[in-house]
């Protein structure tokens, strides 16, 4: 009925939860130029960018529209590839990567040479630009802040006023703060990153030495964190909200120093030996690309948390940075567990101070709807002074749920005791919040708006995320 | 498409005045849909239900829409969408809802009337759920639901115009369905059995027959399991089943005992 000769395939897409399908056109892009010859001649429902697709949401879809997959599968060796890693410039700490570069790739790539991104996310399988757009964070945020802070400059392609032509643009701290802000957190909408010089750390080995210890209730859960913080590089707790209402396992490490590893493993202190079986790599586990049924429930969970509860606790246990940091990259497809229906993330941030409100939301999230299977808790450093960046100095929570209808009252509920806190809900992970929240968890969305039609003033770059949330146009409707 | 928790943002009923249709955009509205447009042929009737709607927490508005004169349909429907795009963003669910149901001894005499009965049950759903269909392709996302009827499944002496229709109707409904494969929008056929509104008042009562209510319940819990084909109540499926494969003999004595 309908004719299916098109130029190129459309492609059904939805984020890490697999929640909320589109349709879009998919354009490989490999370099800068593409990227802007693509965004230039975008259609009506305009365009955004996509990396690993690990945001949980509708923030890398753009149903109707184009959708620019910037990570180079297909791998194109040359000048201004998007997934590319250059070398490091030692004497200033830094590396230039192409914006589809995956951490996993960069930290390969510098982990032998004694370096490491400073900030490092739950999961290695990002892009930097992904890492930049959504300025992410991870368990040394008390100490390193955002990723956004380690960034020295990225390069933007950008639609051009005219739709003649796209643009590239050079973007620092110093040449236009106000873009450089607006872009870390701006959730890819203010333009297209293809290339960042992101400023590295020194590391004497490829491990961390961690402690754990088990925390009976929320408040030991949060004090344990508060003294952890206060001597440590990393630390996060990981709480049971299925089976109790806030006790965990706090979670402290740093990074392992030569002295601190015992010999054997000295010699591989920077490079990890390749684990073979009959002469190939071993693979990393799999969930199957099908599940039908979420295996995620309740009774699961229980289990499991109890389980996980009850393992000994650790002192100074040696472990290598990416299982530390990114345990669940272990396993390939974790989020098809959650089966065809898919997974909610709900992470938030409270300010410090809300501590009494951050207990009543917990104890609210006990009794969910659906039941809370995954919750992480951690403390804020101070925040970047960048208007869509997430962090802020205080809490955040991420919760798991599977996506059931009855979590729409109940997450909405949350959303707004969140904002009248002053905190805010994680774009990144967002894929049901109402529009009319975020100028309460944003306030500085007017000025981030007016950077952005400053650089897009045809307004192409758009995504679902946008649509929803209507970032980019305070009114609804907007473009078609 | 509607967001992780089945939320739509906007709605679209064609056929705004039917009650199968309003009971559904109540529910969607409960369930937190932003906008609802109900596109009826007396959009100026339809007061009552629009303050329920906005009761229910959604912005609504009513916009003329004529089933019967297909002519008019793309740009009725187009108008439709823009309203309900400027009130609420993308249209996550269309509902095609309206349907004519003509006193059977009435048709009898009058082939015309007859006509009329399958122009609005079939053509009338043809054109307007395609100009839907086509606005909601575009924006990569979307389900079309379509009020077929259990009538459709056999016809009986006394609903031969309408039954014809709505079968041919709910085939265009599976085979629209699969065309749009791949192209994000869905189609979901919804089979309701004896639904007690004005439009079956004359009508006497049927086992297993629910209120508009119950079908909207039922079609928003299709909309969260993506069903492709939801009947309401469940029990029609095998009803149905009995009623098709019934030998013909048997099938007469239980069409005219009604």
């Amino acid at each position: 009925m309908f004719d299916r000769q098109t130029a190129s395939a459309p492609e059904r897409l939805t984020g890490w939860g697999r929640t909320a399908p589109s349709v879009a056109t998919v354009v490989r892009v490999r370099s800068a130029a593409d990227t802007g010859a693509a965004l230039a001649s975008a259609g009506v429902r305009g365009a955004t960018a996509r990396g690993l697709g690990r945001s949980y949401g509708d923030a890398a879809q753009n149903g109707g529209g184009t959708v620019l997959d910037c990570t180079c599968r297909e791998a194109a060796p040359g000048a201004g590839d998007l997934a590319a890693i250059d070398a490091i410039d030692a004497a200033r700490g830094t590396i230039a990567v192409g914006g589809g570069a995956s951490l996993q790739a960069i930290q390969r790539a510098v982990l032998p040479n004694g370096w490491t991104l400073p900030v490092l996310p739950g999961t290695w399988h990002v892009t930097a630009g992904g890492a930049i757009a959504s300025d992410v964070h991870g368990k040394s945020h008390h100490v390193d802040g955002s990723f956004g802070a380690h960034v020295e400059a990225f390069t933007l392609a950008l639609p051009g006023a005219t739709g003649d032509a796209g643009e590239v643009r050079e973007v620092s701290r110093a040449s236009d703060p106000a873009l450089f802000d607006a872009t870390t957190g701006g959730m890819g909408l203010t333009g297209v990153i293809v290339a960042a010089t992101l400023r590295l750390a020194p590391v004497e080995t490829r491990f961390v030495r961690f402690d754990s210890r088990r925390t009976p209730d929320l408040d030991a859960t949060m004090r344990a964190l508060v003294e952890g913080d206060a001597g440590h590089r990393y630390s996060v707790a990981w709480i049971d909200l299925a089976g109790s209402r806030g006790r965990g396992i706090v979670s402290t490490a740093d990074h392992a120093r030569l002295d601190d590893l015992p010999a054997p493993l000295r010699d591989a202190r920077l490079d990890a030996p390749e684990r073979r079986l009959a002469g190939r790599p071993i693979p990393r586990p799999a969930v199957p690309p099908i599940v039908p049924v979420n295996l995620v429930t309740r009774v699961a969970v229980r289990w499991f948390n109890e389980a996980w509860f009850r393992r000994p606790e650790a002192r100074g246990v040696l472990q290598p940075l990416a299982a530390y940091l990114a345990p669940l990259d272990a396993v390939r497809g974790w989020n098809r567990l959650y089966g065809p229906r898919g997974l909610i993330q709900y992470q938030f941030a409270l300010p410090r101070g809300e501590e009494a409100e951050l207990r009543a939301i917990v104890e609210a999230i006990a009794g969910a709807p659906a039941v809370p299977a995954l919750a992480v808790l951690k403390r804020f450093g101070p925040g970047r002074d960048a208007p869509l960046s997430f962090p802020i100095e205080g809490w955040t929570l991420a919760v798991d749920f599977p996506a059931v209808p009855s979590l729409g009252p109940f997450l909405d509920r949350l959303d707004r005791r969140v904002a009248a806190a002053g905190g805010r809900v994680y774009l990144a992970k967002d894929a049901r919040m109402r529009a009319e929240m975020v100028p309460l968890m944003y306030p500085r969305i007017r000025e981030w708006r007016e950077t952005r039609a400053r650089v897009d003033p045809r307004g192409v770059l758009t995504s679902d995320l946008d649509r929803r949330l209507q970032l980019t146009a305070a009114t609804m409707g907007g473009a078609p | 498409m509607s967001d992780a928790t089945g939320r739509p943002r906007s709605v679209v009923v064609l056929g705004g005045g039917s009650e199968i249709g309003l009971a559904i955009a109540r529910a969607l509205a409960e369930r937190g849909a932003r906008a609802v447009v109900l596109a009826a042929r007396r959009p100026e009737a339809l007061e009552a239900p629009l303050a329920a709607l906005r009761a229910a927490g959604a912005v609504a508005e009513a916009v003329p829409f004529d089933a019967e004169h297909i002519a008019t349909h793309e740009a009725a429907v187009g108008r439709a969408f823009e309203r309900a795009r400027a009130l609420g963003g993308d249209v996550d669910v269309a509902v095609v809802a309206f349907g004519l149901l003509d006193d059977q001894r009435t048709i009898d005499e009058s082939p015309e009337r007859a006509g009329r009965v399958a122009v609005v049950n079939y053509a009338g759903a043809v054109s307007s759920g395609l100009a839907a269909a086509q606005r909601m392709r575009a924006q990569g996302h979307g389900t079309l639901v379509v009020i077929s009827s259990m009538a459709g499944q056999r016809p009986r002496p006394s609903n031969v115009p309408y039954a014809s229709a709505k079968a041919g109707l709910d085939a265009f409904a599976d085979g629209l369905g699969e065309a749009l494969r791949g192209t994000g929008v869905r189609v979901m056929t919804v089979r309701p059995g004896m639904v007690r509104t004005r439009m079956t008042a004359g009508i006497a009562r049927q086992p297993l027959a629910v209120s508009p209510e119950r079908v909207a319940a039922d079609v928003l819990r299709g909309l969260d399991r993506g069903a492709r084909v939801v009947w309401t109540p469940r029990a029609m499926v095998l009803i149905a089943a009995a009623i098709r494969w019934a030998p013909r003999a048997l099938f007469r004595i239980v069409a005219r005992s009604r």
